[in-house]
Protein backbone atom coordinates (compact mmCIF):
# COMPACT_ATOMS: atom_id res chain seq x y z
CA UNK A 1 0.00 0.00 0.00
CA UNK A 2 1.57 3.04 -0.83
CA UNK A 3 1.12 6.26 0.59
CA UNK A 4 -1.35 8.31 -0.65
CA UNK A 5 -0.12 12.15 -1.91
CA UNK A 6 -1.75 15.31 -1.74
CA UNK A 7 -3.44 16.11 -5.17
CA UNK A 8 -2.81 19.83 -4.33
CA UNK A 9 0.18 21.86 -3.66
CA UNK A 10 -0.08 24.95 -1.22
CA UNK A 11 2.95 26.26 -2.84
CA UNK A 12 4.08 27.70 -6.84
CA UNK A 13 7.55 29.42 -8.36
CA UNK A 14 6.64 32.39 -10.24
CA UNK A 15 10.04 32.22 -11.06
CA UNK A 16 12.33 35.29 -11.79
CA UNK A 17 15.62 35.66 -10.91
CA UNK A 18 17.96 38.15 -7.99
CA UNK A 19 21.33 39.30 -7.82
CA UNK A 20 23.06 41.55 -5.32
CA UNK A 21 26.51 43.30 -4.91
CA UNK A 22 28.31 44.53 -2.21
CA UNK A 23 30.60 47.76 -2.48
CA UNK A 24 33.13 49.18 -0.35
CA UNK A 25 30.34 52.10 -0.05
CA UNK A 26 27.18 50.88 -1.97
CA UNK A 27 25.33 48.33 -2.61
CA UNK A 28 23.55 47.51 -5.85
CA UNK A 29 20.19 44.61 -5.84
CA UNK A 30 19.10 43.83 -9.13
CA UNK A 31 15.97 41.44 -10.06
CA UNK A 32 13.66 40.97 -13.66
CA UNK A 33 10.02 41.92 -13.42
CA UNK A 34 8.87 38.66 -14.83
CA UNK A 35 6.29 36.90 -13.05
CA UNK A 36 4.94 33.55 -14.38
CA UNK A 37 3.31 30.45 -13.38
CA UNK A 38 4.38 27.14 -15.01
CA UNK A 39 5.04 28.33 -19.10
CA UNK A 40 2.86 31.05 -18.67
CA UNK A 41 3.30 34.65 -18.13
CA UNK A 42 1.69 36.50 -15.58
CA UNK A 43 2.80 40.14 -15.79
CA UNK A 44 6.30 41.78 -17.16
CA UNK A 45 6.27 43.92 -14.56
CA UNK A 46 6.37 42.47 -11.02
CA UNK A 47 8.63 44.13 -8.79
CA UNK A 48 10.73 41.65 -6.01
CA UNK A 49 12.80 44.24 -4.67
CA UNK A 50 11.04 45.36 -1.19
CA UNK A 51 12.64 48.25 0.74
CA UNK A 52 12.89 46.77 4.46
CA UNK A 53 14.99 49.94 5.95
CA UNK A 54 17.04 52.80 4.90
CA UNK A 55 20.10 50.41 5.20
CA UNK A 56 18.34 47.03 4.16
CA UNK A 57 16.66 46.41 1.13
CA UNK A 58 15.15 42.75 0.25
CA UNK A 59 14.93 40.94 -2.96
CA UNK A 60 13.22 37.73 -3.38
CA UNK A 61 12.25 35.14 -5.67
CA UNK A 62 10.35 32.05 -5.54
CA UNK A 63 6.52 32.44 -4.46
CA UNK A 64 5.50 35.58 -4.75
CA UNK A 65 2.43 35.33 -2.08
CA UNK A 66 4.90 33.99 0.39
CA UNK A 67 7.34 36.85 -0.30
CA UNK A 68 4.72 38.98 -0.30
CA UNK A 69 3.58 37.75 2.95
CA UNK A 70 7.41 38.23 4.39
CA UNK A 71 7.88 41.25 3.15
CA UNK A 72 4.41 42.34 5.79
CA UNK A 73 5.80 40.43 8.68
CA UNK A 74 9.47 42.13 7.64
CA UNK A 75 7.59 45.45 7.52
CA UNK A 76 5.25 45.09 10.66
CA UNK A 77 8.52 43.95 12.98
CA UNK A 78 10.40 46.61 11.54
CA UNK A 79 7.85 49.44 12.65
CA UNK A 80 8.10 47.40 16.42
CA UNK A 81 12.03 47.59 16.67
CA UNK A 82 11.81 51.86 15.60
CA UNK A 83 9.25 52.05 17.85
CA UNK A 84 10.95 50.35 21.10
CA UNK A 85 14.83 51.64 20.02
CA UNK A 86 14.28 54.80 18.22
CA UNK A 87 16.59 54.12 15.52
CA UNK A 88 16.03 52.22 12.00
CA UNK A 89 17.42 48.70 11.65
CA UNK A 90 20.81 48.19 10.48
CA UNK A 91 21.27 45.39 7.75
CA UNK A 92 23.07 42.61 10.14
CA UNK A 93 20.08 43.14 12.59
CA UNK A 94 17.72 42.92 9.79
CA UNK A 95 19.84 40.08 8.41
CA UNK A 96 19.59 38.42 11.60
CA UNK A 97 15.57 38.68 11.70
CA UNK A 98 15.02 37.45 8.52
CA UNK A 99 16.59 34.30 9.48
CA UNK A 100 14.31 33.53 12.40
CA UNK A 101 11.41 34.79 10.69
CA UNK A 102 12.22 32.21 8.08
CA UNK A 103 13.35 29.26 10.16
CA UNK A 104 10.30 30.29 12.16
CA UNK A 105 8.07 28.40 9.61
CA UNK A 106 11.03 25.30 9.33
CA UNK A 107 7.36 22.93 9.12
CA UNK A 108 5.45 25.37 6.44
CA UNK A 109 8.32 27.32 4.95
CA UNK A 110 8.11 30.26 3.03
CA UNK A 111 8.82 29.34 -0.41
CA UNK A 112 10.92 32.57 -0.96
CA UNK A 113 14.36 32.78 -1.81
CA UNK A 114 16.19 35.57 -0.73
CA UNK A 115 19.20 37.89 -0.96
CA UNK A 116 19.21 41.31 1.51
CA UNK A 117 21.89 43.84 0.31
CA UNK A 118 22.50 47.16 2.18
CA UNK A 119 25.17 49.21 4.24
CA UNK A 120 26.72 48.07 7.66
CA UNK A 121 26.87 49.95 10.53
CA UNK A 122 30.73 51.38 9.06
CA UNK A 123 28.58 52.28 5.77
CA UNK A 124 30.31 49.64 4.01
CA UNK A 125 28.17 47.61 1.54
CA UNK A 126 26.90 44.07 2.76
CA UNK A 127 24.94 40.93 1.28
CA UNK A 128 23.25 38.52 2.93
CA UNK A 129 21.91 34.99 1.12
CA UNK A 130 19.43 32.71 2.17
CA UNK A 131 18.05 29.16 2.02
CA UNK A 132 14.15 29.21 2.15
CA UNK A 133 14.35 27.79 5.56
CA UNK A 134 16.88 30.76 7.37
CA UNK A 135 20.37 29.54 6.82
CA UNK A 136 22.42 32.72 5.95
CA UNK A 137 26.26 33.96 4.91
CA UNK A 138 27.28 37.44 4.70
CA UNK A 139 28.73 37.16 1.14
CA UNK A 140 30.31 39.84 -1.19
CA UNK A 141 27.34 39.33 -3.71
CA UNK A 142 24.94 36.74 -4.62
CA UNK A 143 22.28 35.13 -6.92
CA UNK A 144 18.98 33.75 -6.15
CA UNK A 145 16.02 32.29 -8.17
CA UNK A 146 15.70 30.53 -11.68
CA UNK A 147 18.84 32.39 -13.21
CA UNK A 148 21.11 31.50 -10.55
CA UNK A 149 22.78 28.83 -11.91
CA UNK A 150 23.24 30.81 -15.08
CA UNK A 151 24.67 33.94 -12.88
CA UNK A 152 26.67 32.32 -10.27
CA UNK A 153 29.58 30.96 -12.11
CA UNK A 154 29.97 34.04 -13.95
CA UNK A 155 30.48 36.24 -10.52
CA UNK A 156 32.55 33.98 -9.34
CA UNK A 157 34.78 34.23 -11.86
CA UNK A 158 34.51 37.78 -11.72
CA UNK A 159 34.19 38.79 -8.26
CA UNK A 160 35.43 35.68 -6.33
CA UNK A 161 36.26 36.95 -2.57
CA UNK A 162 38.19 34.99 -0.30
CA UNK A 163 36.57 32.54 1.71
CA UNK A 164 34.90 33.62 4.84
CA UNK A 165 36.08 30.61 6.55
CA UNK A 166 39.76 31.85 6.19
CA UNK A 167 42.07 33.18 8.72
CA UNK A 168 42.99 36.40 9.14
CA UNK A 169 39.19 37.40 8.05
CA UNK A 170 39.37 38.79 4.94
CA UNK A 171 36.92 41.13 3.14
CA UNK A 172 34.68 39.63 0.50
CA UNK A 173 33.67 43.10 -0.76
CA UNK A 174 34.42 43.82 -4.23
CA UNK A 175 37.01 46.30 -5.02
CA UNK A 176 34.78 47.29 -8.20
CA UNK A 177 33.83 50.83 -8.66
CA UNK A 178 29.08 51.32 -8.63
CA UNK A 179 29.24 52.07 -12.16
CA UNK A 180 31.42 48.96 -13.24
CA UNK A 181 29.05 47.17 -10.73
CA UNK A 182 25.59 47.87 -12.29
CA UNK A 183 27.59 47.37 -15.42
CA UNK A 184 28.11 43.87 -14.33
CA UNK A 185 24.61 43.53 -12.85
CA UNK A 186 23.03 44.52 -16.39
CA UNK A 187 25.78 41.98 -18.08
CA UNK A 188 24.48 39.10 -16.24
CA UNK A 189 20.76 39.50 -16.89
CA UNK A 190 21.26 39.91 -20.38
CA UNK A 191 23.43 36.62 -20.23
CA UNK A 192 20.59 34.74 -18.13
CA UNK A 193 17.69 36.29 -19.76
CA UNK A 194 19.49 34.74 -23.10
CA UNK A 195 19.31 30.86 -21.55
CA UNK A 196 16.32 30.76 -18.53
CA UNK A 197 12.93 30.95 -19.89
CA UNK A 198 11.62 32.33 -16.44
CA UNK A 199 13.89 35.56 -16.85
CA UNK A 200 13.25 38.70 -18.76
CA UNK A 201 11.08 41.18 -19.54
CA UNK A 202 12.74 44.45 -17.42
CA UNK A 203 15.48 44.65 -14.83
CA UNK A 204 15.29 47.01 -12.08
CA UNK A 205 17.90 47.81 -10.12
CA UNK A 206 18.41 49.41 -7.21
CA UNK A 207 21.74 51.13 -5.91
CA UNK A 208 21.92 51.49 -1.83
CA UNK A 209 24.55 54.18 -0.58
CA UNK A 210 24.91 56.12 1.99
CA UNK A 211 22.94 59.32 0.78
CA UNK A 212 20.09 57.36 -0.31
CA UNK A 213 18.68 55.07 -2.88
CA UNK A 214 18.54 55.83 -6.28
CA UNK A 215 16.20 52.85 -8.85
CA UNK A 216 17.17 52.43 -12.70
CA UNK A 217 15.03 50.26 -15.03
CA UNK A 218 16.59 48.29 -18.05
CA UNK A 219 14.63 46.15 -20.57
CA UNK A 220 15.38 42.76 -21.32
CA UNK A 221 14.52 40.67 -23.98
CA UNK A 222 10.72 39.48 -24.09
CA UNK A 223 10.72 36.25 -25.38
CA UNK B 1 -19.43 61.13 53.61
CA UNK B 2 -20.00 57.64 52.45
CA UNK B 3 -16.97 57.61 50.61
CA UNK B 4 -14.35 56.20 52.68
CA UNK B 5 -17.25 53.06 52.68
CA UNK B 6 -17.36 52.45 49.06
CA UNK B 7 -13.95 53.02 47.76
CA UNK B 8 -12.16 50.00 48.44
CA UNK B 9 -12.63 47.75 45.21
CA UNK B 10 -13.47 49.15 41.85
CA UNK B 11 -16.48 46.71 42.02
CA UNK B 12 -18.12 48.14 44.71
CA UNK B 13 -20.76 50.76 44.16
CA UNK B 14 -21.59 53.88 46.09
CA UNK B 15 -25.12 54.26 47.20
CA UNK B 16 -25.42 57.46 45.19
CA UNK B 17 -24.10 55.39 42.15
CA UNK B 18 -20.76 55.80 41.89
CA UNK B 19 -17.69 54.16 41.61
CA UNK B 20 -15.06 56.15 43.72
CA UNK B 21 -11.97 53.75 42.29
CA UNK B 22 -13.00 55.28 38.97
CA UNK B 23 -13.12 58.81 40.28
CA UNK B 24 -10.24 58.02 42.00
CA UNK B 25 -7.97 57.27 38.74
CA UNK B 26 -9.26 60.17 37.53
CA UNK B 27 -7.93 62.73 40.22
CA UNK B 28 -4.76 60.77 39.33
CA UNK B 29 -5.00 62.42 35.56
CA UNK B 30 -5.40 65.64 37.04
CA UNK B 31 -2.02 65.22 39.33
CA UNK B 32 0.38 64.83 36.22
CA UNK B 33 2.00 67.63 34.21
CA UNK B 34 -0.11 69.10 31.63
CA UNK B 35 -0.86 68.15 28.36
CA UNK B 36 -2.37 70.28 25.55
CA UNK B 37 -3.57 69.08 22.11
CA UNK B 38 -5.43 71.12 19.05
CA UNK B 39 -6.76 70.49 15.98
CA UNK B 40 -7.10 72.19 12.74
CA UNK B 41 -9.22 71.04 10.00
CA UNK B 42 -5.53 69.79 8.31
CA UNK B 43 -3.58 69.17 11.67
CA UNK B 44 -2.96 68.19 15.24
CA UNK B 45 -0.68 69.70 17.40
CA UNK B 46 0.30 67.64 20.73
CA UNK B 47 2.24 70.08 23.10
CA UNK B 48 3.00 69.24 27.06
CA UNK B 49 5.50 70.48 29.82
CA UNK B 50 8.75 69.08 30.64
CA UNK B 51 9.02 68.28 34.17
CA UNK B 52 11.86 66.25 35.72
CA UNK B 53 11.67 64.75 38.70
CA UNK B 54 14.96 66.91 39.86
CA UNK B 55 17.61 68.71 38.08
CA UNK B 56 19.80 65.58 38.20
CA UNK B 57 17.30 63.20 35.83
CA UNK B 58 15.77 63.75 32.33
CA UNK B 59 12.02 64.71 32.12
CA UNK B 60 9.52 62.05 31.14
CA UNK B 61 8.63 61.59 28.05
CA UNK B 62 4.60 62.30 27.66
CA UNK B 63 4.39 62.12 24.30
CA UNK B 64 4.13 59.25 21.93
CA UNK B 65 4.39 58.63 18.08
CA UNK B 66 1.81 55.67 17.18
CA UNK B 67 2.04 55.70 13.80
CA UNK B 68 2.71 57.91 10.90
CA UNK B 69 -0.60 59.34 11.54
CA UNK B 70 -1.24 59.22 15.29
CA UNK B 71 0.27 60.59 18.26
CA UNK B 72 -0.52 60.75 22.00
CA UNK B 73 -0.24 62.47 24.63
CA UNK B 74 -0.12 61.19 28.22
CA UNK B 75 -1.28 62.74 31.98
CA UNK B 76 -1.05 60.89 35.21
CA UNK B 77 0.66 57.57 35.72
CA UNK B 78 2.97 57.96 32.68
CA UNK B 79 3.89 54.17 33.44
CA UNK B 80 0.47 53.40 32.85
CA UNK B 81 0.85 55.66 29.80
CA UNK B 82 3.46 53.82 27.76
CA UNK B 83 2.08 50.79 28.33
CA UNK B 84 -1.41 52.00 26.53
CA UNK B 85 0.89 53.67 24.02
CA UNK B 86 2.41 50.20 23.72
CA UNK B 87 -1.33 48.67 22.81
CA UNK B 88 -2.14 51.49 20.34
CA UNK B 89 1.29 50.76 18.42
CA UNK B 90 0.21 47.27 18.27
CA UNK B 91 -3.25 47.80 17.67
CA UNK B 92 -1.98 50.19 14.44
CA UNK B 93 0.66 47.95 13.41
CA UNK B 94 -1.93 44.85 13.33
CA UNK B 95 -4.81 46.63 11.36
CA UNK B 96 -1.57 48.46 8.70
CA UNK B 97 -0.86 44.31 8.17
CA UNK B 98 -3.86 43.20 7.50
CA UNK B 99 -5.50 46.15 5.94
CA UNK B 100 -2.80 47.78 3.94
CA UNK B 101 -4.20 51.18 5.15
CA UNK B 102 -3.90 53.67 8.28
CA UNK B 103 -5.99 52.74 11.61
CA UNK B 104 -9.05 55.24 11.10
CA UNK B 105 -8.30 57.38 14.60
CA UNK B 106 -12.16 56.47 15.94
CA UNK B 107 -11.87 53.37 15.83
CA UNK B 108 -8.47 53.44 17.93
CA UNK B 109 -9.87 55.33 20.69
CA UNK B 110 -12.83 52.79 21.00
CA UNK B 111 -10.57 50.04 21.28
CA UNK B 112 -8.49 51.73 24.10
CA UNK B 113 -11.84 53.22 25.99
CA UNK B 114 -12.46 49.53 25.58
CA UNK B 115 -9.69 48.41 27.42
CA UNK B 116 -10.26 51.12 30.18
CA UNK B 117 -13.89 50.02 30.81
CA UNK B 118 -12.33 46.13 31.24
CA UNK B 119 -10.69 48.06 34.17
CA UNK B 120 -13.46 49.15 36.04
CA UNK B 121 -15.62 46.14 36.44
CA UNK B 122 -12.75 43.31 37.59
CA UNK B 123 -12.53 42.63 41.23
CA UNK B 124 -9.16 41.74 40.29
CA UNK B 125 -7.92 44.56 38.33
CA UNK B 126 -7.26 48.89 38.68
CA UNK B 127 -7.95 51.62 36.60
CA UNK B 128 -5.55 52.92 34.67
CA UNK B 129 -4.42 55.91 36.18
CA UNK B 130 -3.78 58.38 32.94
CA UNK B 131 -5.66 60.69 30.75
CA UNK B 132 -4.37 59.84 26.92
CA UNK B 133 -5.10 63.19 24.21
CA UNK B 134 -5.58 61.07 20.97
CA UNK B 135 -4.73 63.28 17.89
CA UNK B 136 -4.54 61.72 14.39
CA UNK B 137 -5.28 62.13 10.79
CA UNK B 138 -7.42 59.75 8.66
CA UNK B 139 -9.80 60.30 5.56
CA UNK B 140 -12.28 61.64 7.32
CA UNK B 141 -10.14 64.46 8.46
CA UNK B 142 -8.07 65.32 11.64
CA UNK B 143 -9.08 64.54 14.84
CA UNK B 144 -8.60 65.12 18.53
CA UNK B 145 -9.97 62.83 21.37
CA UNK B 146 -9.61 62.49 25.22
CA UNK B 147 -9.60 59.10 26.87
CA UNK B 148 -10.60 59.08 30.46
CA UNK B 149 -9.48 55.89 32.62
CA UNK B 150 -13.57 55.47 33.23
CA UNK B 151 -13.73 54.43 29.72
CA UNK B 152 -15.10 57.37 28.51
CA UNK B 153 -13.67 59.24 25.43
CA UNK B 154 -14.73 62.33 23.67
CA UNK B 155 -13.50 64.56 20.31
CA UNK B 156 -12.33 67.84 20.90
CA UNK B 157 -11.59 71.06 19.10
CA UNK B 158 -8.87 71.44 21.88
CA UNK B 159 -7.68 70.05 25.17
CA UNK B 160 -5.63 70.07 28.04
CA UNK B 161 -4.88 67.77 30.86
CA UNK B 162 -3.50 67.24 33.89
CA UNK B 163 -2.37 69.94 36.90
CA UNK B 164 -3.23 73.69 35.95
CA UNK B 165 -4.84 72.72 32.49
CA UNK B 166 -7.79 74.82 33.78
CA UNK B 167 -5.55 77.55 33.00
CA UNK B 168 -5.00 76.46 29.38
CA UNK B 169 -8.38 75.42 29.03
CA UNK B 170 -9.62 79.01 29.44
CA UNK B 171 -7.33 80.51 27.27
CA UNK B 172 -8.21 77.64 24.60
CA UNK B 173 -11.99 78.67 24.46
CA UNK B 174 -11.59 82.02 23.85
CA UNK B 175 -9.89 81.20 20.41
CA UNK B 176 -10.96 77.17 19.63
CA UNK B 177 -13.56 78.19 17.05
CA UNK B 178 -10.93 79.80 14.89
CA UNK B 179 -8.80 76.45 15.26
CA UNK B 180 -10.40 74.83 12.58
CA UNK B 181 -9.46 77.41 10.03
CA UNK B 182 -5.42 78.02 11.63
CA UNK B 183 -2.36 77.79 9.60
CA UNK B 184 0.15 74.96 10.78
CA UNK B 185 2.17 77.78 12.32
CA UNK B 186 -0.66 79.31 14.01
CA UNK B 187 -2.00 76.41 15.60
CA UNK B 188 1.52 75.48 16.85
CA UNK B 189 2.09 79.28 18.42
CA UNK B 190 -1.36 78.52 19.92
CA UNK B 191 -0.40 75.23 21.86
CA UNK B 192 2.63 76.89 22.80
CA UNK B 193 0.74 80.51 24.39
CA UNK B 194 -1.70 77.37 26.17
CA UNK B 195 1.20 75.68 27.48
CA UNK B 196 2.49 79.20 28.99
CA UNK B 197 -0.85 79.59 30.93
CA UNK B 198 -0.18 76.33 32.68
CA UNK B 199 3.50 77.69 34.05
CA UNK B 200 1.79 80.22 36.02
CA UNK B 201 4.25 82.95 35.93
CA UNK B 202 7.63 80.77 35.21
CA UNK B 203 9.26 82.12 31.63
CA UNK B 204 8.64 80.31 29.48
CA UNK B 205 11.60 78.72 27.53
CA UNK B 206 12.12 76.10 24.77
CA UNK B 207 13.72 73.27 27.08
CA UNK B 208 10.09 73.57 29.60
CA UNK B 209 8.42 71.76 26.62
CA UNK B 210 7.64 69.39 24.30
CA UNK B 211 5.83 69.95 21.01
CA UNK B 212 4.36 67.59 18.03
CA UNK B 213 2.73 68.05 15.07
CA UNK B 214 1.21 65.94 12.35
CA UNK B 215 -1.16 66.82 9.34
CA UNK B 216 -1.49 66.20 5.84
CA UNK B 217 1.45 65.09 4.20
CA UNK B 218 2.92 65.36 7.48
CA UNK B 219 3.72 62.76 9.75
CA UNK B 220 3.75 62.87 13.57
CA UNK B 221 7.19 64.10 14.35
CA UNK B 222 8.81 66.51 17.56
CA UNK B 223 9.65 70.24 16.50
CA UNK B 224 13.39 70.77 17.54
CA UNK B 225 14.48 73.00 20.52
CA UNK B 226 15.34 75.56 17.67
CA UNK B 227 12.04 75.93 16.09
CA UNK B 228 9.94 75.70 19.09
CA UNK B 229 12.64 79.06 20.94
CA UNK B 230 11.57 80.96 17.60
CA UNK B 231 7.76 80.26 18.30
CA UNK B 232 8.04 81.44 21.59
CA UNK B 233 10.59 84.79 20.31
CA UNK B 234 8.19 85.81 18.48
CA UNK B 235 5.62 86.66 21.37
CA UNK B 236 7.87 86.58 24.55
CA UNK B 237 10.60 89.42 23.71
CA UNK B 238 7.81 91.99 22.83
CA UNK B 239 5.57 91.50 25.19
CA UNK B 240 4.17 95.29 25.86
CA UNK B 241 3.58 95.87 21.88
CA UNK B 242 1.01 95.45 20.03
CA UNK B 243 2.50 93.19 17.21
CA UNK B 244 2.63 89.80 17.92
CA UNK B 245 2.73 90.47 21.34
CA UNK B 246 -1.40 91.59 20.99
CA UNK B 247 -1.22 87.80 22.73
CA UNK B 248 0.10 88.25 25.90
CA UNK B 249 -1.71 91.84 26.11
CA UNK B 250 -5.09 90.30 25.53
CA UNK B 251 -4.33 87.58 28.10
CA UNK B 252 -3.30 90.27 30.66
CA UNK B 253 -6.30 92.32 30.07
CA UNK B 254 -8.80 88.92 29.78
CA UNK B 255 -8.15 87.09 32.94
CA UNK B 256 -6.30 89.04 35.58
CA UNK B 257 -5.92 87.27 38.27
CA UNK B 258 -3.25 84.79 37.15
CA UNK B 259 -2.89 86.18 33.90
CA UNK B 260 -1.62 89.38 35.64
CA UNK B 261 1.41 87.61 37.25
CA UNK B 262 1.85 86.18 33.86
CA UNK B 263 2.01 89.75 32.26
CA UNK B 264 4.51 90.98 34.90
CA UNK B 265 7.19 88.09 34.74
CA UNK B 266 6.99 88.95 30.86
CA UNK B 267 8.21 92.50 31.18
CA UNK B 268 11.63 90.74 32.63
CA UNK B 269 13.24 89.23 29.91
CA UNK B 270 12.48 93.00 27.68
CA UNK B 271 14.32 94.37 30.10
CA UNK B 272 17.50 91.84 30.27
Amino acid sequence: MTKQHANWSPYDNNGGTCVAIAGSDYCVIAADTRMSTGYSILTRDYSKIHKLADKAVLSSSGFQADVKALQKVLTSRHLVYQHQHNKQMSCPAMAQLLSNTLYFKRFFPYYAFNVLGGLDENGKGCVFTYDAVGSYEKVGYSAQGSGSTLIMPFLDNQLKSPSPLLLPAQDAITPLSEPEAVDLVKTVFASATERDIYTGDKLEIMILKADGIKTEVMDLRKD
Amino acid sequence: MFRNQYDTDVTTWSPTGRLFQVEYAMEAVKQGSAAIGLRSRSHVVLASVNKAQSELSSHQWKIFKVDDHIGVAIAGLTADGRVLSRYMRSESINHSFTYESPLPVGRLVVRLADKAQVCTQRSWKRPYGVGLLVGGLDESGAHLYYNCPSGNYFEYQAFAIGSRSQAAKTYLERRFESFNESSREDLIKDAILAIRETLQGETLKSSLCTVSVLGVDEPFHFLDQESIQKVIDTFEKVPEEEEDGGEAEAEAAAAPAEQGGAGDQDVAPMEM
